[in-house]
């Protein structure tokens, strides 16, 4: 058992190599072994995993396995997940058993995989460290002192350490990618539609997408193979095919052409992270791709834009959360206004806080159209500014983040040095693109990401970038000291 | 005259309306949506607001809302947005109602409403949009707190706002009447009332007569029914005229009519008005129409009020207004026309019995149309012996009244109560020659140009013949007789 890829995992269950029964109580061990350094989870869920793997190991030795039938794997905590505590790191939902799946769920369960707990995460996704979560920031694996990033630190951090091979994420700014270019982990944010967000609590409803944390591009592509598709719970969703990504992958890169994104190797980018990149790029080149310089003018803007648009969803999908028929409630409210002031007072922590103020603000009368609108005229001009590059080139490159992790309680007290953290990842989000963040090397001993961008749908080109750049390097093999032995 | 006339001030009303559509689900939920059931048994995730649900529109209430807009000729937009109304109450799950803001489904329209004197007025629709309902708070039973049932949580409304066409409470009412007749024809509201399927909220304000800006408005809140829409109309026009004849200043609020003690209250000002925050809702698509899709709705339309008000005063030479009674419910009109079938020849009494004392039966008994004791052929039955002259019109009535109590057919009551008209003029003969006999003053008076004294002998006749003698007839034989 000396595997850690999914695939390898999933060819390894398949010859009979080992169980999946095996599988996940070594994922389980796992978990509860590193949970005190690291705080990935929020939930483990031994036995439901056990049941879950024995059903998976009759499916298999019946035959009827499919190529996740076995795998354990963990989920955000901000997919519904039934009978099981559904938290989204907040104390508002620290009571919550959710009473149905996400489709997400459903989907994976379907697939045979099998779930060992719940994901840590920012509180309601909002965070780019971990550190706003009711649960206790995560710790990097590469190095205890320092984020993992966020709002999926959790998800990351547990692929880092290789509790499993794959994690489910999130991403509304960049909470897949960056945390995933932090903990040195492959990161995949589908197009926007691709993937269900049903049972997926809502933080920027727009800008919301489903996707997956996981070792390499190939279980990336084969995760998000049983993820994706037409949700009719989900009118967001889109209704077209989904491609075989898997078969994707291997096709030579020949021809294919990159831009590179002129207006993230500006100022704010650190020189070791540049440097990483530009390797990456030139590997790339190597592989036979061709490369370009691509200006998106708008670009800039995105991170002021996502900063009105995010938090004016926040503000209206958080106000379900009021004490009245689930979630936190405070104790013995003297009427219906202390009743909502302060369980949500109670309930919210600080950042969550900050971005429903500020979104009631944007949205106010006398201020809508100063703020909101603009804000959606913008978001208009980014989507044309990477409509006309994509008619140029196949796929965007650039830098995931402008640094490597930083420590724990670096950013915390200036929230807008927090937000540029998601200086390249926002673009994506705000025109609805694929886009993925894979290793690319090191900061010293910190792990660095270099992130792909593709065109609406584009995800079979962004995956089989991505693998291809994989079978020729082997960065994202690489794991943390004392983590370094995934299920061996 | 009312008495805002009278005063010289003039009256402005604009309603809008909730009519909630008669789906089988609910507009974003697979839910039912029948009335009724235990609290919070018709709710499902998504009708209360769990965490990660997504609201999906349901097709036939865009399909409902559309066919309004034709029927009202307005322009339908191709394109319409939901967007959020951001509110925190408990019987509101997410928060927020989904409504439509600033891309309605509906547009301009607008509605020819005949009023009491036959006059038409013809009242602007500014536009209908769909939304959702929010549930109920329920404060009775519960001491010391509230209850909320969610079963109405996410009903599919259209909320359809008029111009500030009005100028009277009974316009108003009129107005709303002919918005039910519309919404109950083409079978998109049960138009139920009292279950709140059809209710509405008035703008009201008063301004001199001849001026040309509008007085600051009040909204009343709640009306229920027409009565109760006419009468909060009237006390809030006295109020507010009674504030600025004293020199006051009409204050901008929400006001509640209380029906029990007829008087309406302020709920809220301008000031503590909520600030919705209406944005686009992210959850859903823009809700986009083609030509195929408005052509068919159009094709599928009944024949509307104003059609078949039109079609009775042309086929069955009815007047105006007794058209459009006949035509304010469809069923109604309906029956009548059934009724016609058996009495072709006269269509005007058909009209006046249906209108008359048919419907008086169906109102004492509360009854609506569909579930009368007398089927259209019954009456059509009794109509066609008045045509024939076996009963008279006043024996008819008498033979209505059993027929309505057992349920019986006019020939069977007839012939047990012998009620058979006396229609042998040899017959009434005997009977005049013996009256004038018996009364030989009031011949001689008669003769000598008392001409009033006809209808003593006609009375006297009826009640030698208990009523059945032919009173056409009767009345040839009598004045023949007792020509001098």
């Amino acid at each position: 058992m000396t595997s850690r890829t999914l695939a390898e995992l999933a060819a390894g269950l398949a010859a009979r190599k080992f169980s999946a029964s095996e599988l996940a109580r070594e994922a389980l061990a796992r978990a509860e072994r590193t949970q005190p350094t690291l705080n990935a989870l929020i939930s483990i869920t031994g036995e439901a995993a056990l049941q879950a793997a024995a059903v998976a190991d009759q499916r298999l030795a019946a035959g009827e396995a499919g190529p996740l039938t076995g795998i354990p794997m963990i989920h955000k905590d901000i997919f519904c997940t039934e009978g099981v505590l559904t938290t989204c790191g907040s104390r508002m939902l620290s009571n919550f058993i959710s009473p149905y799946d996400a489709t997400v769920v459903t989907k994976l369960k379907q697939a045979g995989m099998v779930m060992i707990g719940k994901a840590n995460m920012d509180e309601f996704a909002m965070g780019s460290s971990n550190e706003t979560s009711f649960y206790g920031p995560v710790k990097n694996p590469w190095d205890v002192t320092r984020v993992p990033g966020g709002s999926s630190g959790g998800s990351a951090a547990a692929v880092a350490a290789r509790l499993t091979p794959m994690a489910t994420a999130t991403d509304t700014g960049g909470s897949i990618r960056q945390p995933a270019a932090l903990c040195g982990v492959t990161g995949f944010k589908p197009t926007y539609g691709r993937v269900s967000r049903y049972g997926m609590i809502a933080f920027a409803s727009s800008l919301d997408q489903a996707g997956v944390i996981a070792v390499s591009a190939e279980d990336a592509a084969l995760t998000l193979q049983a993820m994706a598709g037409f949700d009719p719970r989900d009118s967001t969703s889109v209704d077209v095919p989904v491609p075989d990504y898997r078969a994707a992958l291997d096709a030579p890169l020949t021809g294919m052409k990159i831009g590179i994104l002129k207006e993230s190797f500006g100022e704010g980018l650190s020189p070791a992270i540049e440097k990483r990149v530009r390797e990456a790029l030139a590997e790339l080149t190597k592989l036979g791709a061709v490369v370009k310089e691509v200006s998106l003018p708008s670009l800039p803007l995105s991170v002021p834009t996502y900063y009105v648009v995010a938090p004016a969803e926040c503000s209206s999908n958080l106000a379900r959360f009021d004490g009245v028929r689930y979630g936190h409630r405070c104790e013995n409210p003297k009427d219906l206004r202390d009743l909502y002031t302060r369980s949500r007072a109670e309930g919210f922590g600080a950042e969550v806080k900050r971005r429903i103020m500020t979104g009631t603000y944007v949205l106010s009368a006398g201020y809508y159209d100063a703020y909101y609108l603009k804000a959606q005229k913008v978001r208009a001009l980014i989507n044309d500014d990477f409509a006309r590059a994509f008619r140029e080139v196949d796929l965007l490159l650039s830098p995931t983040t402008p640094t490597a992790a930083f420590g724990l309680g670096d950013k915390t007290s200036d929230p807008i040095t927090m937000y540029l953290n998601d200086i390249y990842t926002i673009g994506a989000n705000l025109a609805g693109l694929p886009a993925l963040s894979m290793p690319c090397g090191f900061d010293g001993h910190l792990p660095v990401g270099v992130q792909l961008i593709g065109p609406h749908f584009g995800e079979a080109k962004l995956l089989n970038a991505a693998h291809r750049f994989q079978q020729a390097t082997d960065w994202h093999l690489k794991t943390p000291a004392g983590h370094a032995q995934g299920f061996a | 005259m009312s008495g805002a006339e009278q005063g010289g001030w003039e009256t402005v009303i604009g309603l809008e309306i909730h009519a909630q559509l008669a789906t089988k689900s609910k507009i974003f939920s697979g839910s039912p949506t029948q009335y009724g059931a235990e609290p919070n048994t018709q709710a499902d995730l998504v009708d209360l607001g769990y965490p990660g649900v997504l609201p999906v529109l349901n097709g036939e209430a865009v399909r409902m809302a559309v066919q309004f807009g034709l029927a009202i000729g307005a322009s339908i937009s191709r394109k319409s947005v939901f967007a959020r109304k951001n509110y925190f109450y408990p019987d509101l799950p997410k928060g927020y109602q989904i409504s439509q803001y600033e891309l309605p489904i509906v547009a301009k329209g607008e509605l020819d409403v005949m009023q009491e004197d036959g006059s038409v007025k013809r009242v602007g629709v500014t536009r209908a949009h769909l939304e959702e309902d929010a549930g109920k708070s329920v404060h009775e039973g519960h001491a010391g707190v509230s209850a909320i049932d969610l079963n109405r949580a996410g009903t599919p409304l259209i909320e359809i706002v008029s111009e500030p066409d009005m100028r009277s409470a009974k316009e108003a009412v009129a107005y709303m009447k002919k918005v039910h007749t519309l919404v109950r024809y083409l079978g998109i509201c049960d138009g139920n009332m009292q279950e709140g399927s059809f209710r509405c909220d008035a703008n009201v304000s008063v301004r001199r007569k001849g001026a040309e800006k509008l007085g600051t408005r009040a909204e009343l809140k709640n009306l229920n029914s027409f009565r109760f829409v006419e009468k909060a109309i009237n006390h809030e026009v006295e109020r507010q005229i009674e504030i600025l004849e004293s020199g006051g200043k009409v204050v901008q609020e929400t006001r509640l009519y209380d029906s029990d003690k007829d008087e309406t209250r302020s709920m809220r000002s301008k000031e503590e008005a909520n600030d919705y925050r209406y944005f686009p809702d992210p959850d859903l698509l823009p809700v986009v129409v083609d030509d195929a899709f408005l052509d068919a709705l159009r094709a599928r339309l009944p024949e509307l009020p104003d059609q078949k008000a039109a079609r009775f005063q042309q086929q069955y030479a009815l007047a105006a207004y007794d058209a459009q009674l006949l035509t304010a419910n469809r069923e109604l009109a309906a029956f009548y026309e059934a009724v016609v079938a058996a009495v072709p020849s006269d269509a005007k009494l058909a009209a006046n019995w249906v209108m008359g004392d048919f419907s008086a039966a169906l109102n004492k008994d509360g009854l609506e149309v569909t579930a009368s004791r007398l089927s259209a052929a019954q009456l059509g039955g009794l109509l066609t012996r008045i045509v024939d002259n076996t009963i008279s019109g006043k024996m008819a009535k008498e033979v209505f009244e059993v027929m309505w109590a057992e349920g019986a057919e006019a020939d069977a009551v007839i012939e047990a109560r012998g009620l058979k008209q006396i229609t042998d003029g040899g017959a009434i003969e005997k009977v005049i020659d013996e009256i004038m006999a018996a009364n030989p003053k009031q011949l001689a008076d008669y003769r000598s140009g008392k001409d009033k004294l006809f209808g003593f002998f006609v009375g006297q006749a009826m009640k030698a013949t208990a009523g059945k003698a032919n009173p056409a007839l009767l009345n040839d034989l009598l004045k023949k007789k007792l020509a001098p």
